[in-house]
């Protein structure tokens, strides 16, 4: 990316930015977000994203972004996997084994209906 | 996220759940969903509230009215006439015999909102801390633009003075004041330093935001930097948070690519360098002049104050320190202004407060809340109450240097001033929750050990009066204690207090003021009983 030099370049490069994940969500991209604070990390969450990544790959599936974050608060629910379909309300689980995850991509990612059973209630 | 402006609390006791609250909850998630107006409002479960007869109970803040029976299909009217009318529906409200005894705490809390504010927090737990993009996406860099190009520094510091932004490191010092000394102050040359040694056992804030949001660190380091005319800063992280400083390099990085770090910020003619600055293991490198001293290469040991480093500070140069939350209050106060920081919270402590929760409770975790909540409401609203069949006796605030505060204390304000008048701190803002099977004696000696191995040794009231302290507190716990030792306790608690070269040794009596001033019955038990109530001490000296 370029050199900001002003309030309006910045404001340019957001637009830009904005555009572009705009442009993925109409498309219905899939997203998978980890808390990949210390507290995830320490409670699992590197082997809950193997466990994604892997079944991404076995099954070749296309047009999914996982990315990582922080730590959003919920300590006592690590690993956290939020998972959002397109332009769809984000849904998060919590206690995510690799189990878990598997069967969170099975049933939700790729079949589209969320697992009650692991979402987290404030 | 935005601030909620109601919000809804479900009672979980085994009763309510009984009696289908987990279906009040789903409906209420999804009645507001279909209203949209479910951004704008808070929905908990929250435990055991003391009241079974009228249950599932629905109760909406900041109104304080309590709903009770609540069927399922009671949601609706709820939903559409309180929630997005703001009517109250009388019919549907508990009885007031229902308001008394345990629950009129709920009550009583009228036209506040302990609901979540994420200031802070914001965007910990939703961004991608190693990509600059989602920081942009959010608003980022935003404030510092618009500092460089349309303030001068004097507004600058101006603006967070009106804010009544306090530091949020323990002490409480206002924040506006220290920028203004610092810009005040002649040097060749000045330093930010950010302080992110958090080192208070149980408290991690600090890691949370660097780890899940370093950007948002750098920029308000800009801002401090052009408002006190400073060239280069350095982040002091605690040498434990390895991820935190990974994190941290890879977004300083990203912003010297960017030109939000280096020379001619955006083309301003302000140049301002960042390091990133590893600690290794010692609590004192938290006290700021022990950090500073750090920085340049000598043993971690405080200076004698005055000078402050507001005028001799890094290399002898003018050098303001922050603390890593109040750092990261900057960025939004000068973007959404300072009358908008100031409607949150109380009067004298504007804005909000992460708390982490730890001990005896159900769920703990990272909250961020306004401030001048309760410790009950903390405890029920987001720890979701004590563990199953456990009473809460204390809570040990803000890591070693807070203070225990008793279960009389629990419906106190939690800012800067009630807890100042109630003759407690609220420290770093860790919160510990115990149940009755934690013995006081025992936690004030885990305490004031923590204080003699991390003592420096460079003032003696402090080297020897923890030592002491620990001694008597061991005996005490041994069941060889004496009467006489309490007065000795409370005579070093006040030499600590007031002979101290700095905050370490100033602190580290409170535990046993604490002790002393709020559980003296129990600590005598020890004495004259020989017997540790909550079954905790060894009582290994005392033969029958």
């Amino acid at each position: 990316m370029d050199k900001v030099k002003s309030l309006e370049d910045l404001k340019r490069i957001r637009e830009e930015a904005l555009k572009k994940r705009q442009a993925k969500n109409v498309s219905g991209q899939k997203e998978i977000v980890v808390g990949m604070g210390t507290v995830g990390i320490a409670a699992g969450a590197r082997q809950t994203l193997k466990a994604i990544l892997e079944y991404i790959e076995e099954h070749n599936l296309t047009d999914i972004v996982v990315r990582q974050t922080g730590n959003i608060g919920l300590d006592s629910m690590e690993p956290i996997v939020q998972v959002s379909l397109g332009e769809g309300e984000k849904v998060t689980y919590g206690k995510v084994t690799p189990e878990i995850a598997r069967q969170i991509m099975a049933e939700h990612v790729v079949g589209g209906s969320v697992v009650k059973a692991f979402v987290v209630q404030s | 996220m935005k601030p909620y402006r109601s919000m809804v609390l479900v009672s979980s006791d085994t009763k309510s759940l009984e009696s289908g609250a987990q279906d009040v909850f789903r409906n209420l998630q999804e009645q507001t969903r279909a209203l949209g107006i479910a951004d704008e409002i808070s929905l908990s479960m929250v435990g055991d509230v003391g009241r079974h007869d009228a249950v599932p109970l629905v109760i909406v803040y900041p109104e304080a009215v309590i709903y009770g029976p609540v069927k399922p299909g009671d949601v609706q009217r709820i939903v559409e006439e309180h929630l997005y009318k703001g009517r109250v529906v009388p019919e549907l409200q508990a009885s007031s015999r229902e308001l008394s005894g345990r629950i009129a705490w709920l009550s009583a809390r009228k036209g506040t909102l302990p609901a979540e504010n994420r200031i802070v927090l914001e965007r910990a737990g939703i961004i991608d801390p190693t990509n600059i993009e989602d920081y942009l996406l959010h608003n980022g860099y935003e404030a510092l633009g618009k500092v460089l190009s349309e303030m001068t520094p004097a507004q600058v510091i101006d603006e967070v003075k009106a804010s009544g932004l306090r530091g949020r490191g323990g002490a409480g010092f206002p924040t506006g004041m220290k920028w203004g000394f610092v810009a005040k102050a002649e040097g060749a040359k000045k330093y930010v330093v950010c302080n992110a040694d958090e080192s208070e056992p149980g408290t991690f804030k600090d890691r949370v935001v660097l780890e899940g949001d370093p950007h948002s660190i750098i920029e308000a380091m800009l801002i401090a930097a052009y408002a006190v005319g400073a060239s280069e800063g350095y982040i002091y992280v605690r040498g434990e948070y390895v991820l935190a400083q990974e994190r941290l390099r890879t977004a300083i990085h990203q912003a010297e690519e960017m030109g939000f770090l280096g020379d001619n910020i955006f083309g301003s003619g302000f140049s301002f360098h960042l390091h990133v600055h590893s600690g290794a293991g010692a609590y004192i490198c938290g006290e700021e002049t022990a950090l500073i001293e750090s920085i340049e290469g000598k043993r971690g040991e405080p200076r004698s104050r005055p000078p402050y480093p507001t005028t001799n500070g890094l290399w002898g140069m003018p050098t303001l320190v922050n603390n890593v939350e109040t750092l990261a209050n900057i960025p939004p106060i000068l973007r959404k202004g300072a009358a908008w920081y100031k409607a949150i919270g109380t009067p004298s402590s504007p804005g909000t407060k992460v708390y982490t929760i730890m001990g005896h409770v159900n769920v703990t975790g990272l909250i961020e809340v306004p401030m001048g909540i309760t410790l009950r409401e903390v405890i029920a609203i987001y720890a979701k109450g004590m563990k199953p069949g456990r009473t809460f006796k204390l809570a040990q605030t803000g890591g070693s240097s807070g203070s225990i505060i008793p279960a009389s204390l629990q419906d106190t304000p939690m800012d800067f001033d009630s807890f100042a008048k109630a003759g407690v701190a609220l420290g770093s803002g860790a919160l510990l929750i115990c149940d009755e099977d934690t013995c006081v004696v025992d936690l004030a000696k885990v305490l004031v050990n923590f204080f003699r191995v991390e003592s420096c040794g460079k003032c003696t009231p402090c080297r020897i009066g923890n030592q002491r302290a620990y001694t008597l507190l061991t005996n005490i716990a041994n069941g060889v204690g004496k009467l006489e030792d309490l007065e000795e306790l409370r005579t070093l608690n006040d030499s600590l207090t007031q002979l101290s070269n700095c905050g370490l040794g100033q602190t580290a009596g409170t535990p046993l003021r604490d002790v002393l001033n709020h559980f003296r019955a129990e600590v005598e038990a020890h004495i004259r009983l020989k017997v540790c109530p909550s079954g905790v001490c060894p009582m290994s000296g005392h033969k029958n």
